[in-house]
Order: C-alpha cells, then structure tokens, then sequence
C-alpha cells in the first residue's frame, strides 16, 4: 500500500483544477455601468454613430471609462456608476433620437485573453440584478375565433363569387360557423366547393324547420396549427416590442402548450414596459357607411375623445394595423401629434383599391383594443376568478378621401404625445395576433437586487469559514486538506456554472452555502472510515487505501438519490428555484470530484509512499 | 488504540423512538388539518407590494392611508426590518399598481420611499405550482424508491421512503404549527431535505448492509446497533456542518430565505434523527434477514479494485 498516484493521475487532476481556476476567474471582475446603443430597422450603429456618441457625452460632461463598437452592429459605452450611466442614456438618446435604441447594461470586465477562450462570468438572475418578469398567457379561444371570422368574409365571397345565394353566414359561440341557404340544391353545392377548397373544414348539412344549413367546423389540426401561429406571432411581436423598449439582454420564450415568459432584466421604467408589452391595440381602417347601407352591414361607433360623438361605418375592414410596415410619430403643422403610416405592398393595393371609388367619402380610423374584467366569485367558498375578455373600438379619426390613398399617409385625431409615440411603436412592433393576459409578474428593485447579493454572499463566506476551522478543529491534518478540496469545490462549482452559462438566482447562493455544509460529507465518511480501519488495527497505509475504497459507493448511492431529488426539482421549478436545483446538482458532482480525487491526491502527496506508524486524524 | 468503537444499544429504545415519531407526525397531521398551510403568494395569486422607507414605517397610517385610498382586502405587515413593509393585495392584475401604491404612501410621508418588489400571481398559476409541487415530491419520492429497490432491496427502499415522508410530514407541521410562509423556495427546501435525509439514511443502510453480511451470528438488533455505532461519528459531523451553514444562512441570507432556511434547519435534524431511528426502526418492522441481502451482488473485494 503505497497511496500514490501516477504522474499522470495527478497531472491530469492539475489540468482539470488549473482550468477550472480560469473559467471561474472572470468572475472576480466586477460589472461595468454600460449604456448599449443599437440600430433600429433603418438605422445601423457604426463609427460615424460612436463619434456622435461620444461627443454627446462630452458636451454633457459625463466621465466615461471607454466606448467601443462590439459585433452585431451594437455600440457600448461604458460608465463610472449608475448615476453616470442614468445620465449618459438621457445624453444619448437625447443626440440619437427615436432611430437608435438606448438601453442600459452592465457589460462585463472579462480581460481580452480570457473572453478569447470563452470564459465569462456567471449570469445573474432577476432577483439579484433587478428586473422584471412577466408570465402571459395568449387567449386561445380568441386566436381561434379571430381566424373563423376571417373564414365568415373569405365564404361570403366566395360564395358570391359561384353565385351561390345564401342568407346568413355567422359564427357561432360554440366554434363553429353557420350558413343558411335558400334551398337544399344550392347547399349542397356549396358544401363541395367548401370542402374542395378549404381542406381544413369539416362540413355538416342540417335542416331546421324546412331551412338549409350548413355547419362549418375547423379539425382539430387546424386549430392546434392557428394556436401555433398566435403563439409564434404573439413571440416575434413581443420580441419586436422588448426591442423597441430598448432592453438589454431580453428573454421571451414559449412555455407550455399557450404561455409566454417575458424577462426584462434591469429595466428601469417597468410601468412603461407593462404598458407597451400588454397592449393589444390595433387599427382597422373602414369606410363611413353611405346613407343608403342595409343595417346589416354596418356598425355605429363613438369617437375616443368623445363619446357623444357617433359614426355609421361599414362593416368591412379595409385593412388592420397588421398591413403596416412602418410608423412614425411627429407633429402635424398645428402641433397637434400625429402618427405618419406606410403599408406594405398589399396593405398599399387594397388601400388604393377602395379609396380609388370612395373619392369624397370618408374613412374612419378605429383603434381597436382588447381589454379584460375579472370578476371574482366565491362558489362554495373557494375563490373563482373569471376572466370576461371585451374589445374598445374607438373612432379616432374620421377625414373625406380627397384622393387615392397609397401605401403612405398620417393619421390625426390622437390626444397626447405620448399616445401618438406609443401607438406608432405598437404598430412598428405589429399587432399580437391573439390577447394576452398578465398571469404572474414579478418586479425587482436594483437596489433589493444588490442587497441579495451581498446578504448571498455574506453567507456563503461565513459558511464556509465556520465548516472550514470545524473541519480543521476535528480532523486536524486531514482537516486542512478537506478544506483545501472544499475550497477547490467551490472555485469548481463557479466554473462550471459560468461555463454553463447558468443564471444564479438567490436560492441559487443558498444551494451554494447547502453544498459548502453537505460536500465536506463525502470527506467525512473517508476520514471516519479510516479511523476505524486504524481502530481495527490495520496499519496507517492499509488504513487511507481502505477508508477511501470502502468509502466509494457509500458515497455514490448517496449523492446519486440526491442528484434524483435535484433533477426533479430542476424539471418541475421556475425561475429562482431552478437556479437552487442547478447548484445543488453542480455541487454534488463537482464535490464528487474535489472529495474522492483532489483530496486522496492531497492525501497522497502527504502521506503516501511512507512508512508512517501515526496519522493526526 | 481502541481495539473497536464501542457498540451503543440504539435498537433499546426503539419503542420510546416510535412513541415519539408517532406523536410528531400525528400532531404535524392535526396541525396541518386544523391550521392547514399559510401558503405564499406563489401558490394563492394574488399582489404583493414591497416598499422600502428611510426610518422605521408606521404600519397602522399605511393601512388606513391605503384603505382611504380604496384599496381593500389589504394585509400590511414588517418584512425582516420595520423599514420594510409588505403589502398584500387580493387584488387583480394591475400593471400600475406598485406605482399606485408607492403614490399613495408618499403623499403620507416626508420620507423617500423606494419600491423594492412588485410581483403578481394569477390564481391559475398558483393552482398550478401548488399541484406541481405535490406532484414533484411524489414523482421524488416514488424515484428514490425504485433506485434503491435497484441498489438495495425493496425492504430497504421502504424503509427510506417512509423515513423521507416521516420527514416531510413534520417539516410541513412545523411550518403549519408556527404559521410560517409557504412558498416557492421553502418548496425547495423541503425537496433538498428529502436529498439531505436520503444522503443519511443510505450511508446508515449501506453500513447495515455491509455488516449483515460480516457479521453472521448476530441478530438484526445487534447489526442495527453495531451499523449506527459505526456511523454515528459522521451522521453527526454531517449534521454538524450542513447545520452551521444553515445558521450562517438564516442569521445573513436576508428575509427572502428565511423560510428555506428555516424548513432546511428542521429537516436536518428531523432527518438525522429519521435515519438512525426512523429508518432502521422500519427494517426491524419490515423483518429484515439476512437473507434479504443473499446472494451478495457483489465481493467487497471487486469493490476495492475499482476504486480511485
């Protein structure tokens, strides 16, 4: 029994430390205040932008610590503190205007060489960095019916098209569309043409007191394919949304089979983002009804700065806020605020096509948005909440065609500022293609954020020094080595962590100090078992190889059901109480490592290859 | 040196030790009947506003100024230091409200108020987390259960299993009795309890193995007790230590993980005791042989070979 490693052994146990050393190391540089300016779909950053920057920033007397133009076309500029950066994005903004976004960051300080072989330091998570977090949920029913009544104008249509003469084309609340016919003949040319056009319906026939009627019924593939596409445009909108914010680092993600999660890290003006990020506003452009319309076909609307105000429009949709490709807010000749508007192509063709024969009659401009009442009912005592979604259409402008309209012109009629700006972003951004609910919402204060660092941390270092001297009060020599393998387990556990690029959250830290107290475990079966092997009589070198050895799977069954209760809790947890599973599972494999390896080698080192008649253990 | 350690007569009061288990986990039981459990936000829905004021918050003029301000169904109380007030709204989702909030209680003091923390749950959501938590320690459980069958046998992952739950029951009547929050992260906690009580009672198990199969003679009492002796030094360093940096934990980790270091201190040393009496008293109850462990699956001495 020699207790010695082979050279490579401990060559190799070096190489993994002394790599772990540097990937852990860029965590010892503290963030820079950064402010991060980046283009918007017409604007790019480059070096004719930095110089403005810069110059801004001078002019404003703002100490900067460096400004650099990084990949993707973002500029960074890095500040003293967060007064500074407050400052510098004001400064900013106020040179770039609304063409450039301006969000504030904290950029990392990683040195060049270490940034070159990919090392970074660990991401922080909402509740140590401030932010917010939003969990929305997308109404699938209305995603849904939105598209049915798509279907009610494109069957109208078409079947006027065949001159096939119906009565009644309507959506009914159970999903389902309904037709009249005049007669059964007339039906059931109908219902072939539908199905031959439309694979995506299943057609039933019905008669009801010598009426013909259809009913029309989407598969279910159909449906699972339109909640699919109001999820992906409500993601790509949202995306769109937190760009135009001007957010650093953003998160927006699908989760589950209708959710979204919205994470906005540092954002300072969380009001403003709730606001812009919940909206379902749109616009629909219509005709006013002429004198002589069936009152079928038309609808009566009240102004949104008057209600008293009324106007008759036409039941057809010219075209939706969806037809728009950019928007810009400014003001008209009177001061008054105004958004100027371009169509896409098609967006344009219909335009030009109706206004062309609508010359000297007006259109109206309704702003349409999608709110929700909860009513809250106690049914058998058990809290209910139920959500009553509701549409506000409002007129907000109702101007005479005085000419073709093509794909660009203004919209008037608006109250503030801050609605035209507002409205314009909303419409840049596109529209969500179905509502969307607020179901969790989580806002951190930077200032609650800093403080869980330094409590988190706080912790973490008494925790350690307090099993650190224990270790070496009990175990002496052995002791001293644990803590050199529980220091290593530390530097280990930040490592792959940054290597993971897994955020840290608070009950992330906490998961640290539980693996600092449980990961001394491993070391304290060996020790005990060498002392007993000692006690049994074997001798000093018998007993190290023994009380490692048998120690091993005792080891191993122990951690591998722990890693079981970790791994669950990482699959069914969110947010913070995933980033506690990912440090307990981090620290039970790389405690592994530091318990059986680091220290047997430290053992050996010490006391291998001797011939010793007593250990201090 | 001691020849061998001496050999503690832990099985004596195993009588004494079910009496005592019994009456805990009863009364977690009528506690959590009668009390149920204060569970947070994240599992209720609801609003929760954190405001942080400059000196000490008089909670009596922020409750009636809120009432004024029509905010009813308010619960308004200290969190971790009397500057720091936490309101508690069954409010509905308002994405104004933190604002609202902090606008009432300025204009009530000369102090500079700050907001610290704004979240909302929807009920849904709540709901959700809730079942998936009881789903989470179930699915835990029940794959503990089906490694140590593997590893062991299945008298020994019962008696685990009954140890873990013996366990969580009195975490969980701990925090009824005491009215303590329930929420997300104290979750986790009682899920890293599980891990942690596990981890003591497997070292316990594999000693009881290992001398079952050395000790041929003796009866299952005498290898209990001689497998505990063994490995009472480091079930208690163990403890030891994880309960230090809990400390450390509950005295400097802030108000936010209070309550996760409250359910961890309970569970250590629930779970320590659970390992030695708990859990071994269960094999006893289960009547556990010798042949249980027969044929070995492995030689200890393939064992060794394997090793590091």
């Amino acid at each position: 029994m020699l207790n010695r490693y082979p050279l490579w052994k401990n060559l190799l146990i070096l190489l993994v430390l002394a790599i772990a050393g540097l990937y852990a190391a860029p965590n010892l540089y503290p963030d820079d205040y950064a402010v991060q300016i980046s283009g918007t779909r017409t604007t790019q950053v480059d070096d004719g932008t930095l110089t403005r920057i810069e110059s801004a920033l001078k002019a404003a007397g703002i100490q900067v610590k460096g400004a650099e133009m990084q990949e993707e076309g973002m500029a960074l500029v890095r500040l003293p503190n967060s007064d500074a950066q407050l400052a510098a994005k004001e400064a900013i903004a106020d040179q770039l205007g609304s063409e450039y976004v301006v969000a504030l960051n904290l950029a990392p300080t990683t040195p060049a060489w270490l940034d070159d072989i990919g090392a970074g330091p660990m991401k922080l998570g909402l509740d140590l960095r401030g932010g917010v977090h939003f969990l929305l949920e997308v109404d699938m029913a209305q995603a849904v019916g939105q598209r049915l009544d798509v279907y009610v104008s494109e069957i109208k249509a078409k079947l006027r098209e065949e001159k096939l003469r119906y009565r009644v084309v309507e959506h009914l609340d159970d999903g389902r569309l309904a037709i009249r016919f005049v007669d059964t003949d007339t039906r059931d040319a109908a219902s072939g043409l539908l199905l031959r056009t439309y694979q995506e319906f299943l057609v039933d026939s019905d008669e009801v007191d010598g009426e013909a009627w259809l009913y029309v019924n989407l598969t279910e593939q159909t449906i699972r394919e339109i909640e699919d596409y109001a999820i992906k445009q409500n993601l790509t909108t949202l995306r769109n949304r937190v760009n135009e914010l001007g957010v650093a680092e953003p998160l927006v993600q699908r989760q589950g089979r209708n959710r979204i999660v919205v994470q906005l890290p540092g954002v300072q003006d969380a009001a403003a983002a709730k606001r812009i990020i919940g909206k379902t506003a749109n616009l629909e452009f219509r005709l006013e009804a002429g004198p002589d319309a069936s009152r079928a076909d038309t609808e009566i609307y009240g102004f949104r700065n008057n209600a008293d105000r009324k106007a008759t429009l036409e039941k057809d949709v010219i075209i939706t806020g969806s037809s728009v490709s950019n928007a810009q807010a400014a003001f008209d000749e009177n001061g008054m605020p105004q958004v100027s508007i371009t169509l896409d192509a098609k967006g344009g063709q219909m335009m030009s096509r109706v206004t062309r024969n609508a010359i000297q009659r007006s259109m109206a401009v309704l702003f349409v948005e999608h709110k929700q009442r909860t009513l809250v009912q106690t049914i058998d005592g058990e809290r209910v909440e139920k959500r009553i979604p509701y549409t506000e259409k409002g007129i907000i402008s109702l101007a005479t065609i005085q000419s073709t309209l093509g794909n660009s012109f203004r919209i008037t009629g608006l109250d503030s500022a801050q609605e035209s700006s507002e409205l314009a972003l909303l419409l840049r951004a596109g529209a969500l293609a179905a509502p969307i609910y607020f179901v969790e919402e989580r806002t951190v204060g930077p200032s609650l954020g800093a403080e869980n660092i330094k409590l988190g941390t706080l912790s973490v270092q008494i925790g350690f020094a307090l099993v650190l001297c224990f270790m070496l009060i009990y175990y002496k020599v052995f002791g001293l080595l644990a803590n050199v393998a529980l220091t290593l387990n530390l530097v280990l556990l930040v490592a792959v962590m940054s290597l993971l690029s897994a955020t840290l959250t608070l009950p992330g830290i906490a998961g640290i100090v539980l693996t600092v107290g449980m990961a001394v475990d491993a070391n304290v079966l060996i020790f005990e078992r060498i002392k007993e092997e000692l006690r049994n009589g074997l001798p000093v070198q018998s007993a190290i190889h023994s009380g490692f050895s048998r120690a091993f799977t005792t080891i191993l069954d122990a951690n591998i059901t722990t890693l079981i209760a970790a791994v669950i809790l990482f699959a069914m947890g969110t947010g913070p109480v995933k980033g506690f599973a990912v440090t307990l599972s981090v620290g039970i494999l790389t405690s592994m490592f530091t318990a059986l390896l680091v220290t047997r080698a430290l053992v050996n080192l010490v006391y291998g290859g001797r011939t010793l008649k007593k250990v201090m253990i | 040196m001691a020849n061998a350690k001496k050999i503690y007569n832990f099985m004596g009061i195993r009588k004494l030790a079910l009496a005592f288990s019994l009456i805990l986990v009863l009364g977690s039981i009528v506690a959590l009947a009668v009390n149920g459990l204060k569970f947070g936000l994240d599992f209720t829905g609801g609003s929760l506003v954190e405001i942080g004021y400059e000196q000490q918050a008089d909670l009596e003029q922020v409750r009636s100024r809120l009432q004024e301000e029509g905010f009813a169904d308010v619960t308004v109380q200290t969190f971790g230091s009397p500057r720091d007030v936490l309101i508690r709204l069954q409010a509905d989702h308002d994405p104004k409200l933190g604002d609202k909030v902090l606008g009432a209680l300025q204009s009530d003091t000369d102090q500079v108020l700050e907001l610290r923390r704004n979240e909302f749950v929807g009920s849904q959501v709540g709901e959700e987390l809730r079942e998936q938590g009881g789903l989470g320690m179930l699915l835990a459980l029940f794959m503990i259960m089906v490694y140590l069958a593997f590893r062991f046998q299945l008298k020994f992952s019962l008696g685990a299993v009954i140890a873990l739950v013996h366990d969580v029951v009195i975490v969980l009547g701990f925090f009824s009795l005491l009215g303590i929050e329930f929420d997300l992260t104290v979750l986790a906690a009682v899920l890293a309890v599980i891990g942690y009580s596990l981890n003591d009672t497997i070292v316990v198990y594999d000693r009881i193995r290992e001398n079952f199969r050395i000790m041929r003679k003796e009866d299952a009492i005498e290898v209990l007790n001689a497998s505990l002796s063994q490995t009472l030094s480091r079930t208690l360093m163990t403890s030891i230590t994880t309960l230090l940096v809990l400390v450390a934990l509950f005295y400097f980790g802030g108000e936010m993980i209070h309550g996760f270091a409250i359910a961890l201190l309970v569970g250590v040393l629930i779970g320590t005791y659970s390992s030695m009496y708990v859990a071994a008293n269960a094999l006893l109850a289960l009547k556990v042989t010798r042949d249980d462990l027969l044929p070995p699956r492995k030689e200890e001495g393939e064992e060794a070979e394997e090793l590091p």
